[in-house]
């Protein structure tokens, strides 16, 4: 329970008193670069990949003669839009980004960078952590359309390079039954995800205390629980949004 | 000058600093010394707002930093100029801007103002020519010089070195030591300097504080240190043997 409370405490540290706007913009761009622009490979690969398996395990699973192949489409579109894109691709950005988080802010600590900023003046906790933050909370959904995107195109690759579908069957599928309002909640996902993957990664870094160890620890500890509160968050979305 | 009245501090029941009470005078290079684990690095803590302390108050010319409001607290702060002991310069950042990084944050100089007093100060170190390398390229005893011209960027009334030489050689040690000391005597800045190295204690204590398991065992001026009859401080200072064979 106290870790909870020093976590709040934490979270009103950040919009304590700050700085100029234009050091904040700075870093925002600074930060949106190393979180979001820099995790486009990563998300590429697993997105596209995942998209292609999900196609090839469903048209395996589908044989009933009585239901149409462009379902495999359908269910890929669904499964991408609902579950894989903003999901999975947070759990692989809480791995990434998350870790990079905590042992940036732990090394700072460690090497006193964090107390040299605080005897400036400068609220160490919002110079560092608030930028982290936002720049989580937009790039993520940017990066979770572009998964959501790669994971269709992924199966539509698969899907018609192997022949279990035809591309007319396959864009029959992704057409058919389309809910927009999914769209809406594949964007609502990864903008919570983004606030406590980078929440909880920084108040890990942020009061780590020792040396490299502690350091490795911070990093794992905020890879587990960021992963956790991402499972645990995307189960009470659910249920409150759909 | 600083006061710092009756400082005591514990950390999970242990008792690290047992009521300190000291001055330190304007212009003067004023050392705490003694073993490691004495408590002078939290002392300096305290005395900088990184650590609360538990009982007692530090005065900055009169102002009490731990019983004002915030924004007194932060023109205090914005006074101080800190060395770390490992530089705690930005990784990321290259010497230049290290040493700017104060004044884009707290001035709203003109960026030629910048410059020029970031020049100035990194000239004032030495270190003109390394302006554009990043911190993991320069040696250790730069990372010090670096970490004096940040600290002295803003031309602060109070300088703290926290074991300024520490992983230096001899020789590295005592430029280092020349520079605060000449630094201090240059800007009439209030300087109070954490070590445990004797040549520091020899060449540029003027003012010498002795810790020894959190207490204050013995406080003077550097040229009484010698003819102390404190056992603990005594050995403290003839630890080595070349210094036991010239004492006898």
């Amino acid at each position: 329970m106290s870790v909870i409370g020093k976590y709040f405490i934490f979270l009103g540290m950040l919009f304590g008193k700050g700085e100029k706007l234009s050091v904040y913009w700075r870093r925002l761009m600074e930060e949106c670069v190393g979180i979001g622009v820099s995790s486009v490979f990563i998300v590429a690969i697993v997105s596209t990949f995942i998209g292609a398996v999900s196609c090839i395990q469903t048209a395996y699973n589908l044989v009933s003669p009585i239901i149409p192949i462009s379902t495999v489409a359908l269910i890929v579109r669904d499964m991408s839009i609902l579950e894989l894109a903003p999901t999975i691709t947070c759990i692989v950005l809480a791995g990434k980004v998350g870790s990079n988080i905590a042992s940036e802010l732990g090394t700072m600590r460690i090497t006193e960078q964090v107390d040299a900023l605080e005897v400036m003046g400068i609220n160490s906790a919002s110079y560092l952590v608030l930028p982290k933050v936002i720049a989580a909370m937009l790039t993520f959904p940017m990066l979770v359309i572009f998964a959501g995107f790669l994971n269709i195109f992924g199966g539509y690759m698969a899907g018609t390079l192997t022949g279990v579908i035809t591309e007319r069957d396959y864009l029959n599928g992704i057409r058919d039954s389309f809910v927009p309002y999914n769209i809406f909640f594949m964007c609502v996902k990864p903008f919570v995800f983004g606030f406590l993957i980078a929440t909880i990664s920084s108040f890990k870094g942020y009061f780590t205390q020792g040396g490299a160890l502690e350091v490795g620890k911070a990093s794992t500890g905020a890879v587990t629980n960021s992963c956790i509160s991402v499972l645990v968050a995307d189960y009470l979305l659910a249920q409150l949004l759909l | 000058m600083i006061e710092i009245n009756n400082i005591s501090k514990s950390f999970n029941g242990k008792e690290v600093l047992k009521g300190i009470t000291s001055t330190f005078k304007k212009g003067e290079t004023n050392l705490i010394i003694g073993g490691s684990g004495t408590g002078k690095s939290v002392l300096l803590k305290c005395m900088i707002g990184l650590v609360k302390p538990d009982k007692g108050n530090v005065l900055y010319n009169g102002r009490d930093f731990y019983n004002s409001d915030k924004e007194v607290q932060q023109s205090i702060r914005r006074e101080m100029g800190v060395l770390f002991q490992g530089g705690a310069l930005f990784d990321s950042k290259t010497v230049e801007e290290n040493v700017r990084f104060p004044l884009d944050m707290l001035t709203d100089q003109s960026v030629q103002e910048k410059q020029d007093r970031v020049a100035f100060c990194l000239q004032r170190v030495g270190l003109e020519a390394a302006a554009k390398r990043m911190p993991s390229e320069i040696s250790g005893g730069m990372k010090k010089r670096v970490g004096i011209a940040r600290a002295i960027v803003m031309n602060p009334m109070y300088l703290f070195c926290d074991e300024p030489n520490s992983g230096l050689d001899p020789l590295t040690s005592v430029k280092i030591d020349e520079l605060i000391k000449e630094i201090t005597e240059e800007y009439q800045i209030t300087t109070i300097i954490i070590t445990h190295d004797m040549n520091s204690v020899m060449e540029i204590g003027q003012n010498i504080m002795f810790l020894y398991q959190g207490d204050k065992l013995w406080e003077g001026i550097s040229s009484d240190i010698i003819k102390t009859d404190v056992p603990e401080l005594k050995e403290f200072l003839f630890s080595n043997k070349l210094l036991r064979e010239m004492e006898r």
